[in-house]
C-alpha cells in the first residue's frame, strides 16, 4: 500500500506492499518490497542503506589504533568479536605475538558476546512468532552476561576492549567469581527455555519444514556461520582457521542437515551450550603474565594486504586491509556475515506465506547495521 | 595443494597470468578478457573446486583500479586471491561473475554503487545503499562531498 492508501497492484494481479523500514519483525531499518498472490510470496526484493555511514570511509582516515572502534557499531551484538578481528589484522601486519593471558581473555569475552547474542535471538524469535514470555527469560540471563562486560569493559554493548596486541585493561578481580556464578545460572535456565519453546508443538509447526536452504545454495549465496551450518555446510572459522588461541580449545562444530528454520533453530540453541563448554574449560586457566605486547604509539603497517577472518555469532568476518605504509589504512573492506545472509532471503521465501516470511527473517538472524555498514 | 601445484596448474590453462606470492594468499594476475573463462575453471574443475567467493572488492589505487576476488576451495583447504586491473579511471567496466557465484551479484552491486565500476551483463545493476541521484561514488580516492567535516 502507497501512502496515499491504494494498493499497489501488478498486471499480474499480484499485491505489492513494503514491510518496513520501521517494522518490529525487522529488527532495525530492512525495507522489503513484497509481491503476494493472496497469501503466497512471488517475489522478495530487499532495500537497504537507511543506515549506511560509510565505516569502510571513515577507516580510512582513521589511525591503526582507532579504527578498531568503529567497527562496533557494525554487528553491535558482536561487538567485542568485530573489535577482534580489526586488532588481529593489525598484529598480522606488525607481526607481534599476543600474550597468551590475553588471547584467552579475548576467547573468553568473545564466548560470553555469543552467548549474549544467541539470547537475545532466541528472545526476539519468540516474540516475532507471538510469544512475549521468551524476550523476558532472555534478557534475564542476557542481563548477568552484560553485568559481568560491563563490570570489565566498562560498557554493556560496545565494549571496545582491544587494542592491536592485546587487551586494554586486566580482568575485574569479580570476573572469575561472577561468571561462573552466570553459567550455574544460565545452564539451568537452558533447560527452562527447551521446556518453553524447544518442546512447544506451535513453534514446532511454525518452524519444521519452513525455509528450506540447500546446502549448494548456501555456498553459492556465500551465507556462513549458523544459517550455513544447518544446510550441512561445515564452515566455522574457529575450526578451519583457528585464531587467538582457538586450537588449544576443545569444541564441537555444531552441525544440522535439516536445511530448514528448525536446523537454524537447533543449530543456535546448541552453539550456546559449546559457548559455555568452551567458557567453562578457561575460566579456571586463565594464564598469568602480559596483557599487551609491545607496539608503537603511532602503528605503520608495512606496503601489502592482510585478509582476517573470525566467527562472529552470525557467521564469518573477514577484514581486508590494504596498506601503503602510512600511519592509516589505505582501504578497508568488510566481508560481513549478515550482508551475505540477507540475500539468501529472497530465495527461500519463493512460495511460502506470507506468515512463514517473518518465520525465516527471525531465523537468518539478521543485524540490520552489520549489512549496511 | 600447495602454491606451486596451484600455479603449475594455472599456468596449463592460462599462461599468461601472472603471480604475486609477497601476501599472505596466492595472488593471481589476470586481464579482464580473460577474467570469465577463468573463474568458470576455478569454480567447476575438479583440480580446483574454488566454490566459496568469500570476498570481492575494488581498490582504487587513483592512477588505476582494481577488482580483488577472494576464493576458497573447501575441499582443498586453499584460498587465493584474484586480481584484475582496470585502466580506465573514468568509466571502468568489467564483466560481472554472478552467474558463476550469485553472492557476488550483490557485492558487484556494492562496488558499482560506491567505485562506479561497471559491470556487464549484470542483470540487476542498481545502486545498493545510496540514493540513486546520489552524486560521485564515495569510496574513490577523488571523491569531495562538501557537507563532510573534517575533525
Amino acid at each position: 500500500m502507497n501512502l496515499l492508501g491504494d494498493p499497489e497492484i501488478t498486471e499480474e494481479g499480484e499485491f505489492v506492499i513494503n514491510i518496513g523500514p520501521q517494522h518490529p519483525s525487522t529488527h532495525g531499518v530492512l525495507h522489503l518490497k513484497v509481491w503476494l498472490d493472496g497469501e503466497t510470496i512471488k517475489k522478495v526484493q530487499p532495500h537497504i542503506g537507511y543506515i549506511h555511514r560509510s565505516i569502510e570511509k571513515m577507516s580510512e582516515s582513521l589511525s591503526y589504533r582507532n579504527f578498531i572502534y568503529v567497527t562496533s557499531r557494525m554487528d553491535y551484538l558482536s561487538a567485542h568479536i568485530n573489535n577482534e578481528a580489526c586488532a588481529l589484522a593489525v598484529e598480522k601486519g606488525l607481526q607481534v605475538e599476543v600474550p597468551k593471558r590475553a588471547q584467552v581473555i579475548r576467547i573468553l569475552l568473545g564466548e560470553l558476546t555469543r552467548l549474549a547474542s544467541h539470547q537475545l535471538w532466541w528472545g526476539s524469535t519468540g516474540l516475532d512468532m507471538g510469544a512475549v514470555t521468551p524476550f523476558f527469560y532472555a534478557f534475564r540471563e542476557r542481563e548477568a552476561i552484560l553485568d559481568i562486560l560491563e563490570e570489565t569493559c566498562g560498557a554493556r554493548l560496545t565494549q571496545n576492549f582491544m587494542v592491536p596486541g592485546g587487551i586494554m585493561y586486566d580482568l575485574h578481580p569479580n570476573f572469575q567469581k561472577r561468571v561462573k556464578e552466570a553459567l550455574v545460572q544460565i545452564k539451568e535456565k537452558l533447560r527452562e527455555y527447551d521446556e518453553l519453546v524447544t518442546g512447544n508443538v506451535i513453534f514446532q509447526g511454525r518452524f519444521k519444514g519452513v525455509g528450506y536452504l540447500s546446502p549448494e545454495d548456501a555456498i553459492n549465496y556465500g551465507a556462513t556461520g549458523p544459517v550455513a551450518r544447518a544446510s550441512g555446510i561445515s564452515c566455522d572459522v574457529r575450526k578451519w582457521f583457528p585464531y587467538d588461541g582457538y586450537e588449544n580449545v576443545e569444541f564441537d562444530e555444531v552441525l544440522d542437515t535439516g536445511c530448514d528454520c528448525w536446523a537454524r533453530y537447533m543449530v543456535r540453541m546448541n552453539e550456546m551450550k559449546q559457548s559455555i563448554r568452551i567458557i567453562e574449560q578457561l575460566i579456571d586457566n586463565i594464564p598469568e603474565g602480559e596483557i599487551q605486547a609491545k607496539t608503537k604509539q603511532v602503528i605503520k603497517l608495512p606496503k601489502g594486504e592482510f585478509y582476517q577472518r573470525v566467527e562472529t555469532a552470525r557467521g564469518e568476518l573477514g577484514v581486508y586491509l590494504v596498506s601503503d605504509g602510512g600511519s592509516t589504512p589505505y582501504r578497508i573492506k568488510y566481508r560481513t556475515p549478515n550482508f551475505s545472509n540477507l540475500w539468501v532471503l529472497s530465495h527461500i521465501t519463493l512460495g511460502a506465506k506470507i506468515g512463514d516470511l517473518v518465520a525465516i527473517m527471525a531465523t537468518l538472524d539478521l543485524i540490520i547495521p552489520d549489512i549496511d555498514r | 595443494m600447495t602454491n606451486e601445484e596451484i600455479k603449475q596448474c594455472i599456468s596449463e590453462i592460462l599462461p599468461t597470468a601472472t603471480y604475486d606470492e609477497t601476501g599472505e594468499f596466492l595472488t593471481i594476475m589476470v586481464s579482464k578478457e580473460e577474467l570469465r573463462p577463468f573463474m568458470q575453471t576455478l569454480r567447476n574443475d575438479e583440480k580446483f573446486l574454488f566454490e566459496f567467493l568469500f570476498c570481492l572488492t575494488c581498490i582504487d589505487w587513483k592512477t588505476h583500479f582494481m577488482m580483488v576476488y577472494h576464493l576458497l576451495s573447501r575441499k582443498h583447504h586453499h584460498n587465493i586471491v584474484v586480481k584484475v586491473k582496470l585502466d580506465d579511471i573514468n568509466q571502468p567496466e568489467i564483466d560481472t561473475i554472478c552467474d558463476i557465484w550469485k553472492t557476488a551479484e550483490y557485492l558487484e552491486r556494492e562496488v558499482y554503487d560506491l567505485f562506479g565500476v561497471k559491470f556487464g551483463n549484470h542483470p540487476d545493476l542498481r545502486r545498493l545503499f545510496l540514493d540513486d541521484n546520489w552524486p560521485g561514488y564515495p569510496l574513490r580516492k577523488n571523491y569531495v562531498d562538501e557537507n563532510m567535516i573534517s575533525i
